[in-house]
């Protein structure tokens, strides 16, 4: 492809870079230049390595061969702190924070104002925090221990972090996973005003509207190699998802008709203390109902809550007729009900543990006899659940924590759906998971809705609530704000509910 | 290109509220809770038994803490960076022996304490060297240091003995004397606390401890030269140990083979009943100074009401268990807390 690139030298360019792990080859011969004042999108499948390639930028990972250029020169960054002087600025995909320190000492950790004889300056640190928050319109407590913060605020203490320093590349992995429209037109904002003064900015995203809105230059990536780099320009999403995938995609809501059947979930007035107050709904056979609200607004809190990880105040929560004890998750898991939490690190899989040993974890009571596991039926049960999912891997014993984020996100889906749940609840199930994949986890929870399981979904991809939800609960701050059927939802019905613009 | 966020002006900076400041009580209440406990105990033990708060009686609370507090402080460092040094016992004992026997010379007292200092910091760069480059976990690492520095030191002291005879008359006044109850070696330990606790919250390295005891991974994407931090920890708590051994004898004047055994576990127990967290950062040395003060004390209250010595290490074990779970019932309220105080703020914001 012949498309003119700017005259300039790139600021941050990679040259023929290839990096294996094992057998897995997850870069060949990949090339990449990034410009200043130019905002550059990276899309490729689950796995295709991007999150490796910006790995190799910020030098977390050494090249097995070919070369870093920085501003047209070969360097080597022997680690991040190398990378991070030259002005080189990343958010990785998966938000690595110290729990135990301030959310302010995390964004400035190694590069804290000093004063006299090289003290740390706390009141300038978290003065400097505070008024990055206020740029990008967070209110978070600098102070505050970043322990407990919800996914999304995680992302968005990163996103703090990557601004917070004269950044003259800006490279963001998946940085809206999580985050609600609002967040990240705030964000984009931001990223597009660091462009406008001469940055430099690298961005990956699933939301392909997402790239088309923010980026002008795009280069694709297909099982570890390159396979176009193009102006955005004159190309339509078809085009940039053929490139990912190598085909045409089906649709990517194929919602199928169900018989919606009697009430398989109920809470009623559910409170938790400065949480959530007073939620009700139902959720019948054969219905997906999304939950949508902004970040924050208690979505995610509720679905623990009714799964028992927390206790609650006050109300009740009834599975099939039956009335759930509070606080006990295995309880819930045998009355048929299924949750697949938000952050798949903390929550959702034991990261140093295979991935047929993380699958296995929910179905001791069909794999086990007398207490002694078969470990046979345990394979075969993940092996046949990855096959489903198409979850990418070399060996199913490859421990997790290896795996691409979005097939992380897959093992996690796996594990849950294979306990065969009367009751579903999935929150976020397609963060950071591919265009392809993501339209069979559609398919695959319209199908269990057509079995007859009831679904709740929570999501701040707005299209996938419009394009799966039979009705949409709206949460903000805490309460249920609006309930609307799937002929009401619309964009603009949901947002304003969401925002607290509706009663 | 201004990305950098300059310092701004008070206006931006939100007023603590009341639900902060009771989180910093919260945060602040581990130590203030051994302390709480520790003036207890001193006060009920002095009601029941009026000579035990006597000139000699603190002095010889204050000397007996004072030891043990040091390697305290050396090991709360490198608890905080999610690591433990095992090998202080040994450690203490050897630079004991080595500085004894450089006065037993005729060396001068000064450089009788920097000798063990020195000797104490070889063998914390070799703990820090094999944790830091072997990949292998802490524990395992320097409980093999452990049996190597005692096998060192028995085959160095062999049958000999240190006795306060064959020490400089200054050098073991300067063990029992201070200002009034003050023993001077409680001043040198609270001068080092301090200088070390001030340096854990005030210079960039400092804070890298933490930062690679609270999460190692983030540590090194955040650019933390993890090798480098781990050795200064040990460097430290091996300088410490052999600070500590110096002062034992200073203040025993009596050092054989078997000094320091099974010391270890007191000075990881002072650490973790002073609230420094296992599983690295968190806690203070302060905290684990007050633990070591806690525990000598609770080994002087004991006789001094009356109660059989034999009881002491149950206790010591108890107050363990209580600690830790303290720590636990603490974290929860931490999290009720903040829980509160985002719902304040969420509703602050949108009145
Ligand atoms: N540390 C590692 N050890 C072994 N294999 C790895 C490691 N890191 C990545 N891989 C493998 O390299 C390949 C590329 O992974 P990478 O994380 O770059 O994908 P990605 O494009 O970011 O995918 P996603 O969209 O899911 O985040 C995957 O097959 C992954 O399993
Ligand atoms: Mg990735």
């Amino acid at each position: 492809m012949t498309h003119p690139e700017p005259e300039t030298t790139p600021v941050l360019a990679l040259e023929g870079v290839s990096k294996s792990f094992g057998a897995v080859r997850a870069l060949r011969g990949v090339s990449l230049r990034l410009y200043a004042g130019e905002a550059h999108a990276l899309a490729g499948e689950n796995g295709a390595g991007k999150s490796t390639l910006i790995k190799a930028l910020a030098g977390v990972h050494r090249p097995d061969t070919g070369t870093v250029l920085l501003d047209g020169a070969p360097v080597e960054f022997h680690g991040p702190a190398d990378a991070r002087d030259a002005g080189v600025a990343v958010i990785y995909q998966e938000p690595t924070l110290f729990p135990d320190l301030s959310i302010a000492e995390n964004i400035f950790m190694g590069r804290q104002p000093r004063r006299s004889l090289g003290r740390v300056d706390h009141r300038a640190v978290k003065e400097a925090t505070a008024a990055l928050f206020a740029r990008l319109g967070v209110d978070l407590d600098p102070d505050q221990p970043a322990r407990g913060l919800s996914i999304a605020d995680q992302q968005l203490v990163e996103i703090a972090k990557a601004l917070s320093f004269d950044a003259r590349v800006l490279i963001m992995d998946e940085p809206t996973a999580a985050l609600t429209g609002s967040e990240v037109a705030r964000l984009f904002g931001v990223v597009t005003t660091l462009r406008e003064q001469g940055a430099a900015v690298l961005f990956i995203s699933h939301r392909l509207e997402e790239i088309f809105g923010l980026c002008q230059r795009v280069t694709t990536l297909r099982d570890g190699a390159w396979v176009a780099s193009e102006p955005l320009d004159g190309l339509t999403e078809d085009d940039l998802v053929r490139r990912m995938v190598g085909r045409d995609l089906d649709e990517l809501y194929p919602k199928q008709a169900a018989e919606i059947g009697e009430v398989a979930l109920s809470v009623r007035r559910l409170t938790r203390e400065g949480v959530f107050t007073d939620v009700s709904f139902e959720v019948r056979r054969g219905e997906i109902v999304g939950l949508a609200g902004l970040v924050g607004a208690g979505r995610s809190e509720v679905a623990r809550a009714v799964f028992g990880v927390d206790r609650f105040d006050g109300g009740e929560v009834e599975v099939l007729g039956r009335t759930l004890k509070p606080g006990a998750p295995s309880l819930a898991m045998h009355a048929g009900l299924a949750l697949v939490p938000e952050d798949r690190r903390a929550q959702g899989l034991v990261m140093d543990m295979s991935i047929e040993r993380n699958i296995g974890l929910t179905g001791f009571a069909d794999t086990s006899r007398a207490g002694l596991m078969n470990r046979r039926a345990e394979r075969s049960r993940s092996l046949d659940w990855s096959v489903k999912l198409q979850v990418k891997y070399a060996r199913l014993a490859d421990v997790v924590g290896t795996l691409s984020g979005g097939n992380q996100q897959k093992v996690v889906l796996a594990k849950w759906l294979a306990t065969g749940p009367q009751v579903l609840i999935v929150d976020e199930p397609t963060r950071g998971i591919d265009v392809g994949t993501k339209a069979e986890v559609h398919r695959l929870l319209s199908s269990l809705a057509a079995e007859g399981v009831a679904v709740l979904m929570i999501s701040s991809d707005l299209p996938e609530i419009l394009g799966m939800a039979d009705r949409v609960l709206v949460m903000h701050e805490g309460r249920v704000t609006a309930e609307l059927p799937r002929s009401e939802v619309t964009e603009e019905s949901v947002m304003a509910a969401a925002t607290g613009r509706v009663a | 290109m201004a990305v950098t966020a300059r310092p701004v002006h008070e206006d931006t900076v939100p007023e603590p509220t009341a639900g902060r400041r009771l989180l910093d009580k919260v945060f602040k209440v581990r130590e203030l809770a051994v302390a709480g406990v520790l003036v207890v105990m001193l006060l009920a033990t002095e009601l029941s038994n009026t000579e035990f708060l006597s000139e000699q009686g603190v002095k010889d609370l204050l000397l007996n803490a004072t030891i043990l507090a040091l390697v305290a402080t050396g090991q709360a460092v490198v608890v905080i960076t999610r690591n433990v040094d095992l090998s202080v016992g040994s450690v203490l004992g050897i630079s004991a022996f080595a500085a004894g026997n450089y006065l037993q010379g005729g060396g001068s007292s000064v450089l009788a304490v920097l000798y063990a200092v020195a000797v104490g910091a070889v063998f914390g760069v070799l703990n820090g060297a094999l944790v830091s480059l072997g990949k292998v976990p802490a524990l395992v690492v320097t409980l093999g240091t452990l049996y190597v520095v005692r096998g060192i030191d028995s085959i160095w002291v062999g049958s000999d003995q240190i006795v306060a005879a064959d020490l400089p008359d200054g050098f073991v006044d300067f063990g029992h004397d201070g200002l009034w109850v003050v023993p001077y070696l409680a001043l040198l330990a609270v001068a080092v606390l301090l200088c070390v606790g001030y340096y854990l919250r005030s210079y960039r390295s400092g804070r890298d401890m933490y930062a690679l005891g609270s999460s190692p991974e983030a540590a090194n994407l955040a650019g933390v030269p993890v090798r480098k931090r781990i050795m200064t920890a040990y460097v430290l708590c091996g300088a410490l140990a052999g600070l500590a051994g110096a002062l034992y004898l200073a203040r025993f004047g009596n050092v054989d083979s078997a000094t320091g055994n099974g010391y270890e576990l007191t000075v990881v127990s002072a650490v973790v009943v002073g609230g420094v967290a296992f599983t690295g950062g968190s806690g203070t040395v302060y905290g684990a100074a007050l633990g070591a003060l806690l525990l000598t004390s609770i080994n002087s209250v004991l006789p001094a009401i009356g109660v059989s010595s034999v009881w002491v290490t149950a206790i010591n074990g108890i107050l363990l268990l209580l600690a830790i779970a303290v720590d636990r019932i603490l974290a929860l309220r931490v999290a009720a807390v903040l829980r509160k105080q985002a719902a304040q703020m969420r509703s602050a914001r949108h009145a």
